[in-house]
């Protein structure tokens, strides 16, 4: 089942959520999206690599938290319990992404999403399928089992660490 | 796949699984006719079934089978070990196909046409050419007449045909069959499929709700009269309630883990050439499924084992004069919050001599310590790694792998294994497991400001450590270790392990959790123990998997998560304590082992009323506290009681001169009942009672040897402990002359019933 038809929007168009990290604006399909929630209580995980900021408890199911900073390269987010959370979907695991900031679901036409350019750092490169162009920003889609295998790859480096 | 395929494969692989077990029985007793027709009809089903679905692979083998077991049935063939062997070879390949069929949708191409050959062979063999079985057509007839019968109700005056019409003749000497049957059919009424999915979503569910009770609870304990405080009592019960229920829907007879032994046991005597004999009790002992599964295969090996190298050759038995059929029991029995499982062989034992020597040559202990050892110690060895003393390597076992993955996988759920043997009369091995892994109590600390849960089944005991206490942490170039009882243990900083930063409080005095991982005992430093909370475990997150020091993960009383720590993660982690070596580590063991054995136990000392001091097994307790005695309560009726852990607790004097403090904090033991979490009290509420106390002295191990028989009725006797003299408390007898329920204090007691009580009587 893909994410267009839980959208509930034609095969041309499909739903994003925007967010944003570190200023610029993501979009997450919206069939993987479970939940949106506000600042939470996280509790850290010592010894996870750092692409994990801890875990949450999501009304009796333990989510794990990914901070989308370290995975992009950025520094860590300051104080994960401050920021917004956007809950995916991954295979029946909850995964949390702590963002700035959400906002609105954009319904995009599949014929103005555009390749990105190879100038683009390579860290987001691996985790987005395209831009989006809007009238006044870009917007990357994020292919969020991407971003899963970026935290074990993190994962296997923090092991060596 | 089809779905009709689907629901053909889960009811064909069913019936199979009784199957194995039904012929193993036949091949006992030959001329039960009604357990022949019941192997019949499932053949016939199967093979009836193919023919629908268009399985002709799956349907010929059926077919064969079908055949020579209508042959039985009609007393044309007997059921020789040879022909039931046919057959079962019959149900192995239709168990391939099936399998095959279940993951590629396709019955795949194999050549059963020598089986086939071998099953029609027997029916040429007692003459007659392999014809279709004469009662075949009344069987379709009335396997028809059963399926149409529910759609189609039928006119009144007409008699529902009986499903096994075809066993009638031969049912006429025994009715008891047919009753057996009807009893079947109603007990399948009455219960339904239901995917385990649901089961596990169902049981998420319920701890979310209690968590959100115990959130609901602590607001309105700030109000007391708030007029939610009666709804919320009844829903708290309610919810309480509900979670027993979802936990006993996870549980499962242990008899689903037994099923394929029979056979197992059978094929190993034919190859062998033993007589064995395997007796089997307890099977409807309930577990969860979740421990089912990870006992299933360390079972089979054992039970395995227990007949291969246990029961000596049929001819040697004969010299020892012992009865030709060996035998193997397995038993399966609920005792406190535990399963215990035994495996007993009546063979050879094990023989302490030659494992001690082959210890020594192995290099795993030394000539001098080897003597020194108890028999007892000396049989752990066979659980180490790469330890065999068996002369021969045999198909089935022999070369020394498996034990120890059998005592890993028993340990890696929290239980243990005993064994106890006696050289030509047989071994025990006992097995303890909890009841469930899903919800274990566990104890909440804190280290560097994080909260972290520790399963209390690995830890032994509590330690405070501090620089003015009698314990002090040493350190040892950069390790550090705990003088402990005149023994030295090896120390991990929970701190440095998990890399924390922060600082606690106060640095001055922290807490040494004492762990036992397998036969070794380390103390794991932490800086504070906040409460013992009964956690629901959940697995940690793929990308966590490979850390290993988390054993799960769960959600606290007030919502937060908190990592549970593994103490066999940590030691694979530090990797510098072996686990595997050391005398002391089977010294350690050897209490264990020993105290159930009846040899030694572990006491606790404590002083209470004038007179000399007083010892009672540490295992009857469940936790130790200081209570202000602020709290505790005088009932009209002289009782005394405390608000403990959201309830109602009775307290008990441990002597009747004892003189509370009258003001401060005085001593508890308390006794819970272990059982009341699966067992079910119908309130939700956990039986406990408490012990007053003036001190706790200490943790001792005793032999328990009573000199001197006590008149006083509370008293067992007096004995030497720790080179003093101590009165050993008969603590049932004394929360029992309280006026307290006799049954609450025996279910309270029922983890040890031990030796304690022969003095006495």
């Amino acid at each position: 089942m893909s994410e267009t038809n839980m959208s509930g929007l034609s095969a041309m168009t499909r739903g994003l959520v925007t967010i944003r990290v570190a200023n610029q604006p993501l979009g997450i399909p919206v069939g993987f999206v479970r939940d949106v929630l506000g600042p939470q209580g996280i509790s850290s995980i010592p010894l996870a690599p750092s692409a994990i900021a801890g875990s949450l408890n999501l009304r009796g199911r333990i989510v794990t938290v990914l901070d989308l900073r370290t995975m992009m390269g950025l520094s860590r987010t300051e104080s994960p319990e401050k920021a917004m959370n956007v809950v995916i979907d991954l295979d029946g695991e909850l995964y949390s992404l702590l963002v700035d900031q959400v906002g609105d679901v954009l319904s995009v036409d599949e014929s103005t999403v555009e390749a990105l350019p190879h100038t683009v750092a390579p860290e987001w490169r691996a985790v987005s399928s395209g831009i989006v162009k809007l009238k006044d920003e870009l917007v990357l889609i994020l292919v969020p089992d991407t971003l899963l295998a970026m935290a074990s790859v993190a994962a296997n480096t923090g092991l060596d660490s | 796949m089809e779905e009709y395929i689907k629901d053909f494969l889960v009811e064909t692989l069913e019936a199979l699984a009784v199957l194995d077990n039904d012929l193993v029985r036949l091949e006992a007793e030959p001329n039960n006719a009604s357990r022949i027709s019941s192997i019949f009809r499932t053949l016939h089903t199967v093979k009836g079934t193919c023919g629908f679905l268009g399985l002709t692979q799956l349907g010929k083998v059926a077919h064969a089978g079908e055949n020579v077991l209508g042959r039985m049935r009609d007393g044309a063939l007997s059921p020789t070990p040879e022909v039931i062997s046919a057959v079962l070879r019959c149900i192995d390949a239709i168990k391939d196909i099936t399998a095959t069929l279940e993951s590629t949708g396709q019955e795949g191409d194999r050549d059963d046409s020598s089986l086939i050959a071998e099953l029609d062979s027997f029916l040429e063999a007692d003459g007659g050419a392999p014809v279709a079985v004469s009662g075949d057509s009344d069987e379709l007839a009335a396997a028809f007449a059963a399926t149409v019968a529910p759609d189609r109700p039928l006119p009144p005056e007409i008699v529902p045909p009986e499903i096994i019409p075809v066993a009638e003749p031969v049912k006429a000497a025994s009715p008891e069959p047919a009753a057996e049957a009807r009893r079947e059919g109603t007990i399948a009424n009455q219960t339904i499929r239901v995917g385990i999915d649901l089961l596990e979503g169902l049981m998420t569910t319920v701890s979310e709700l209690v968590l959100s009770r115990n959130q609901l609870l602590q607001l309105a304990r700030n109000e007391k009269d708030s007029p939610f405080v009666a709804p919320l009592q009844r829903l708290s019960m309610i919810t309480s309630e509900l979670q027993e229920s979802v936990m006993k829907t996870r549980m499962q007879p242990i008899g689903n883990a037994w099923s394929t032994l029979p056979r197992i046991i059978r094929d190993l005597g034919l190859e062998l050439g033993k007589k064995i004999e395997l007796v089997m009790e307890g099977a409807e002992t309930e577990l969860d499924r979740q421990v089912l599964e990870l006992i299933k295969d360390p079972l089979t090996h054992m039970v395995r084992n227990a007949a291969d190298h246990g029961l000596e050759p049929t001819a040697d038995r004969l010299i020892a004069g012992k009865a030709e059929t060996g035998r193997v029991w397995l038993t399966a029995f609920h005792e406190g919050g535990h399963i215990v499982i035994k495996i007993v062989d009546d063979g050879r034992g094990l023989n302490a001599e030659k494992i001690r020597r082959k210890a020594v040559d192995s290099g795993l202990t030394t000539e001098a310590e080897a003597a020194a050892m108890t028999d007892v110690q000396a049989f752990r060895f066979i659980l180490r790694p790469g330890f065999s003393t068996a002369a021969a390597v045999t198909a089935i076992s022999g070369r020394g792998v498996g034990m120890d993955v059998v005592r890993t996988n028993i340990e890696r759920i929290g239980g243990t294994i005993d064994i106890e043997s006696k050289v030509g009369a047989g071994s025990t091995f006992t097995i303890k497991i909890p009841l469930t892994l899903a919800i274990v109590p566990a104890l909440i600390v804190g280290c560097a400001g994080e909260r972290f849960a520790v399963p209390q089944i690995s830890v032994v005991e509590l330690v405070r450590a501090s620089d003015t206490s009698e314990h002090r942490i040493e350190q040892i170039s950069d390790t550090a270790v705990l003088r402990l009882r005149d023994r030295l243990l090896p120390l991990v900083d929970l701190r440095q392990l998990l890399g924390l930063t922060g600082s606690a409080a106060d640095d001055s005095e922290r807490l040494v959790i004492v762990t036992q991982v397998g036969s070794w005992h380390f103390g794991i430093i932490v800086d504070r123990v906040y409460d013992t909370e009964e956690i629901v475990v959940k697995p940690v997150a793929p990308v966590l998997k490979h850390l290993g020091v988390y054993s799960g993960n769960t959600i606290l009383g007030d919502g937060a998560v908190c990592m549970i720590v593994d103490p066999n993660g940590i030691v694979a982690r530090v990797g510098r304590i072996d686990i595997s070596a050391g005398p002391r580590g089977i010294d350690a063991r050897s209490s264990v082992a020993s105290t159930n054995a009846g040899q030694g136990r572990r006491m606790l000392l404590v002083r209470a009323g004038s007179g000399m001091r007083k010892a009672i097994p540490l295992d009857l307790i469940a936790r130790l506290e200081d209570i202000d005695v602020n709290a505790i309560r005088r009932a009209d009726d002289g009782r005394l009681l405390v608000q403990y852990r959201d309830s109602l607790m009775p307290l008990v004097l441990a002597a009747s001169d004892l003189v509370m403090k009258s003001s401060g904090r005085q001593p508890v033991l308390v006794f819970a009942d272990r059982n009341a979490r699966c067992a079910g009290d119908a309130a939700g509420r956990q039986r406990q009672m408490g012990l007053v106390v003036d001190e706790i002295l200490d943790i001792v191990e005793s032999d328990l040897r009573i000199e001197i028989d006590s008149g006083h009725p509370d008293v067992v006797g007096s004995a030497i402990i720790a080179g003093e003299p101590t009165e050993i408390l008969d603590a049932r007898r004394l929360l029992h002359r309280e006026g307290l329920n006799m049954a609450d204090v025996q279910a309270m007691m029922n983890v040890a019933r031990i030796e304690i009580e022969e003095p006495v009587s």
